[in-house]
């Protein structure tokens, strides 16, 4: 029973950097209609510029701001110089281009600040959360920090002009035209977003997995498969799919017999692929109705 | 949500409508293109002849995803796992059980055609990037269960399956790497020839109903079930031949030779070459071969950066790959005409 | 075809060398070797998933401009080429065969990981092609009667596992041992030398993927099995991680780590100085990262061949001491080739260093091969990590015979 807990509690803490991941998956998604494959890569750029300030001596909040500032430009400046010109192209065509864009930054990091793993501060400090050994100080911080972010996602996309313009020009790109929203310009402003939560979410996992350029490899993977769990359209989803995710994944590693740690990662994901199969458009995603 | 959202507009395909006859080229320039690779080999070193047998099995590879992307519409990040799969039935069959090699190939095709079939199934349901998840999952469980400690017995685990090459049948006076280049050209026509025909017939033009409208597709009374699957089957098995002969021609499997990078090259093989334009696979199966290569000779530590600007340019300058170029010069030539 | 006419010219070559008797005054070359130059194939995962390895190549390529500077070797001057393998097989294949078919080197040197050269070392022992000091550790690199061409170079994994399962045979009889290792050739190969020795003492095997982002469960489950004693065989980034969740966890089994993560700056100073007193490794390799060696003088050497044909890269980065070892030691048998640059001679020389050591080395380690041991470094010390520093203790253990 302690093994069970204790499980599920490390469950919540790596789920804890799933669901950060997703929540930027989510926002690229919602501002451009699909997946981002270089985006764990754009995180872990942005977490070596704060990391560079740092050794500048910027002190870690102020470091935690200037990156913020720097990603959001970083994203839209992406948006406008590389994938606005692909704008009438294939949408496969735009996925070349995220996995050219992937290429660029991973190997463009390992030149400038090399491969071997660095340590990276956390504000929270990494003493037991609440007399629990298995959730750090950090990790408690990190799934507060991921709950602030999705509290402000939700007022963001319901309660803002400016966030329904964006799911607007997302979704139905003719009609949001026809309303008088700038939709190629909210598509900038979502890449802009993107990359500032995941940012975010690279400054807040890299305390934990360590700082290196391959460092947002296997978290992506972990982060779409939260989002698409939860739901794409749905920021709250994501990050409920993120815990599920980081909780199955465990138990499966602890209590499937044989090949259980061996195949936890396929179990997991053949577990998502099932859940989709019933719900479509995951746990808490909108169906989408097709129009013929 | 508002209710704009739940409503997605005509026109925000993922492929777009390829008529069919542009799928494929024109008898005079296949006959050429025949004849280039007929002649090629016989005056190359070994080494350029075991690259050229590498080009026609990613090209066969990226063929494969073509008749599922381009045909049918379905969008696969998986090929990896079925190439795998090929490539390990083949090698294991070759090795542990002494199948000659020409014998592996169609088991590796049946098999990987079930395969495909299977994994079919849950991907009916899915579609866009949920299905680009799926695929994406398979792939990454492959290497992990090649490894398995149940089936090392046969795989050789991490560690890996070394393959023999074949000699020259019959005593025919040529290499082993020229006798595979030629035994594996007509294998790769063959496969070629029955996909143009395939896309052709009954089925093909079911595929392309579903691409272009699945809906509509439906009301026509296409059976939109079993011919996404079957798209699926097909495909996997065209991937397992070409992973089967990759195993014979590199002489080696292991579980690191099939992992999502597999994927994706073969995915980027696929939008080079024009999604949807069967010639074009050859063209894609080029680049991803050559522009590494490339790459690493203009910066060691940069190459990863470098690949990836070339990729930009590429797509830059012909965003639907190299069908559009084939399409402008034909344009030119009629002009010249 | 092209193999049986290398053949008949390797069969003539030889029957030339038995007419004319003393063959060794004169100058020999096989394809590769001129009277100005000798062609060195290299394979490194500049990009890919391998790529953090890829400063191994560049080191070497480092090294050998070093070398042409200083006038090359015996008058010759090394024309290293190094490509991009991608960390996968069938790349390694393409790659080899441009080196060896295209390029025509006249040997290939320090390909990198036991799958890539298992997937070349087949075809470059049919084309008697030295394969000399691979970057890999299992012991099939080991193996002169069916792979008379291939050679290895560090301590194989197997050896190394054997040695600390002598250590805590010793120290610790009743220790209960869990195994913690990364499920590929470098995991299983630790497994199976450690199994060899300690059987039943294991009472918990673990296995991770490189694609798990976080290896915390893995931690939590072994400490549930209440073994006393971590037999830690991760690459550098889960090591670190292990390293500081065992700290976080209140766990204080005895941690022996593999040497492929006792990198003090890559590994041990990023997962807390203070999470790693009492660790157990072994080595034979100095740490620049380690300030025992700061005033070493071949520490010294090392860092300044660094700062003036690598300025760009990390000097407290173990990679690139081993690079550098690895290309001394290949400079050191093609000097023993003297003028006989043939592949035959590069094999013989190879086999051929005798108690050879550079300063890259730890002290009392020696480079060692014979007709019937490819194995050029079999030696290794043990360590134990305390304040900021490994402390070397013991004799020199030679993994091999024990």
């Amino acid at each position: 029973m302690e093994l069970f807990t204790n499980q599920v509690l490390a469950g919540i803490a790596t789920g804890a950097i799933y669901a950060c991941m997703a929540l930027a998956v989510v926002m690229i998604y919602q501002a451009i209609d699909h997946l981002n494959f270089a985006q764990g890569e754009m995180a872990m750029f942005s977490t070596f510029i704060s990391w560079q300030l740092m050794q500048w001596g910027v002190s870690y909040w102020a470091a935690f701001v200037l990156t913020l500032a720097f990603s959001f430009v970083a994203g839209i400046a992406i948006e406008r110089i590389l994938f606005k010109p692909l704008a009438k192209a294939p949408v496969l065509t735009n996925v070349a281009g995220f996995i050219a864009l992937f290429a660029i930054i991973n190997s463009s990091a390992g030149l400038i600040w090399d491969f071997t793993i660095k340590q990276y501060p956390t504000p929270f400090g990494s003493s037991p959360f609440l007399g629990s050994q298995l959730i750090s100080t950090h990790q408690a911080g990190m799934i507060g920090v991921t709950v602030l972010l999705l509290l402000g996602l939700y007022f963001f996309f319901q309660y803002t002009r400016i966030g329904l313009a964006m799911r607007a020009a997302a979704s139905v790109p003719e009609s949001a035209r026809l309303v008088g929203i700038n939709t190629s310009w909210m598509i900038a402003l979502g890449w802009g977003m993107a990359t500032a939560i995941g940012s975010i979410a690279g400054m807040l996992i890299a305390p934990v997995v360590f700082l290196e350029p391959n460092m947002m490899g296997g978290v992506l993977i972990y982060g779409f498969a939260a989002a698409v769990l939860g739901g794409l359209t749905s920021p709250f989803g994501a990050v409920v799919g993120g815990f599920l995710v980081g909780i199955f994944e465990n138990l499966a590693g602890t209590y499937i017999p044989g090949v259980g740690n061996e195949l936890k990662l396929p179990i997991a994901l053949a577990l998502i692929i099932s859940v989709l199969v019933v719900k479509p458009a995951g746990l808490f995603g909108r169906h989408i109705v097709k129009r013929v | 949500m508002s209710a704009a959202e739940e409503v997605v507009a005509e026109g925000h395909e993922a492929v777009e409508a390829v008529p069919k006859r542009a799928m494929t080229l024109s008898t005079t320039t296949s006959l050429v293109v025949l004849a280039v690779l007929l002649i090629v080999p016989l005056f190359a070193k070994n080494f350029i002849i075991f690259q050229l047998t590498m080009l026609l099995i990613y090209g066969l590879a990226v063929l494969a995803l073509n008749i599922l992307t381009g045909g049918s519409g379905q969008f696969s990040l998986g090929q990896s796992a079925f190439y795998g799969i090929g490539a390990y039935v083949t090698a294991v069959m070759m090795e542990q059980f002494n199948v000659p090699y020409f014998l592996c190939l169609p088991v590796a095709g049946v098999l990987c055609f079930g395969a495909g079939f299977l994994f079919g199934q849950p991907a009916l349901r899915l579609s866009g990037v949920y299905l680009a998840l799926a695929t994406f999952a398979l792939a990454t469980a492959m290497p992990q269960l090649l490894k398995l400690n149940f089936l090392e017995k046969w795989t050789g685990g991490v560690q890996g399956l070394i393959v023999t090459k074949p000699d020259a049948p019959f005593g025919l006076p040529m290499s082993q790497d020229m006798w595979l280049y030629y035994f594996t050209l007509v294998v790769v026509l063959a496969i070629y020839i029955f996909s143009v025909n395939l896309l052709r017939s009954r089925s093909g033009r079911a595929f392309m109903a579903i691409r272009d409208n699945e809906i509509a597709a439906s009301a026509m009374g296409v059976n939109v079930a079993l011919y996404k699957t079957l798209a699926f089957g097909v495909s996997a098995a065209i991937t397992g031949v070409a992973g089967g002969l990759s195993a014979i021609a590199v002489q080696f499997v292991a579980p690191d030779s099939f992992t999502i990078t597999l994927a994706i090259q073969l995915f980027l093989g696929m939008v080079v070459g024009g999604v949807g334009w069967l010639p074009g696979s050859i063209v894609g199966a080029a680049f991803i071969i050559f522009v590494p290569n490339i790459a690493e000779g203009i910066s060691k530590g940069l190459s990863g950066a470098v690949f990836g600007v070339l990729l930009f340019l590429v797509i830059y300058l012909v965003p639907h790959g190299a069908r559009q170029v084939a399409i402008l010069s034909q344009g030119r030539i009629a002009k010249l005409k | 075809m092209i193999a049986r006419i290398i053949g008949t010219t390797a069969l003539a070559t030889a029957a030339i060398a038995l007419a004319s008797g003393t063959a060794l005054a004169q100058k020999k070359y096989d394809t590769g070797a001129t009277d100005t130059e000798i062609k060195v194939g290299n394979l490194m995962p500049y990009s890919g998933p391998g790529s953090a390895y890829g400063v191994i190549g560049q080191v070497e390529a480092a090294y050998f401009k070093m070398i042409n500077d200083k006038g090359g070797i015996n008058g010759r001057k090394v024309n290293f080429i190094s490509y991009d393998d991608a960390y996968s097989p069938p790349k390694a294949v393409e790659q080899t065969r441009k080196l060896v078919e295209s390029d025509e080197v006249l040997l290939m040197f320090d390909p990198l990981g036991t799958a890539n050269n298992t997937a070349i070392q087949k075809y470059l022992n049919s084309k008697k092609v030295p394969q000399l000091f691979v970057a890999a550790g299992a012991t099939k690199f080991n193996d002169p009667k069916n792979f008379p061409w291939t050679t290895g170079w560090q301590p194989s994994y197997q050896s190394e596992a054997r040695a600390y399962a002598k250590y805590i045979l010793k120290e610790k009889p009743n220790a209960k041992v869990a195994v913690f290792y990364q499920n590929d050739d470098l995991g299983k190969d630790y497994l199976k030398g450690l199994k060899d020795k300690l059987g039943a003492q294991i009472v918990a095997e673990e296995s991770y993927e490189t694609s798990e982002p976080t290896i915390d469960s893995h931690i939590v489950k072994l400490k549930a099995t209440g073994a006393d004693t971590l037999v830690d065989i991760s690459s550098p980034k889960f090591a670190a991680q292990a390293i500081k969740k065992i700290a976080e966890v209140d766990w204080k089994p005895l941690h022996i780590l593999s040497n492929v993560s006792a990198s003090v700056g890559s590994v041990i100073k990023p997962a807390g100085f203070e999470n790693a007193q009492g660790i157990i490794s072994a080595t034979y390799l100095k740490d620049p990262a380690d300030p025992q060696w700061d005033n070493d003088p071949g520490m010294k050497e090392f860092q300044g061949f660094l700062s003036k044909y690598y300025p760009e890269g990390n000097k407290r980065d173990i990679l690139l001491i081993t690079g550098y070892a690895l290309a001394e030691t290949l400079a050191q048998t093609l000097k023993q080739c003297a003028d006989d640059l043939t592949r035959e001679n590069v094999m013989k020389q190879a086999a051929n260093l005798k108690d050879w050591r550079t300063e890259a080395l730890l002290p009392g380690i020696y480079v060692n091969t014979s007709p019937t041991d490819f194995a050029p470094i079999s030696q290794l010390r043990l360590m134990r990590f305390s304040g900021e520093k490994w402390e070397l203790f013991g004799d020199v253990i030679n993994g091999d015979t024990e």
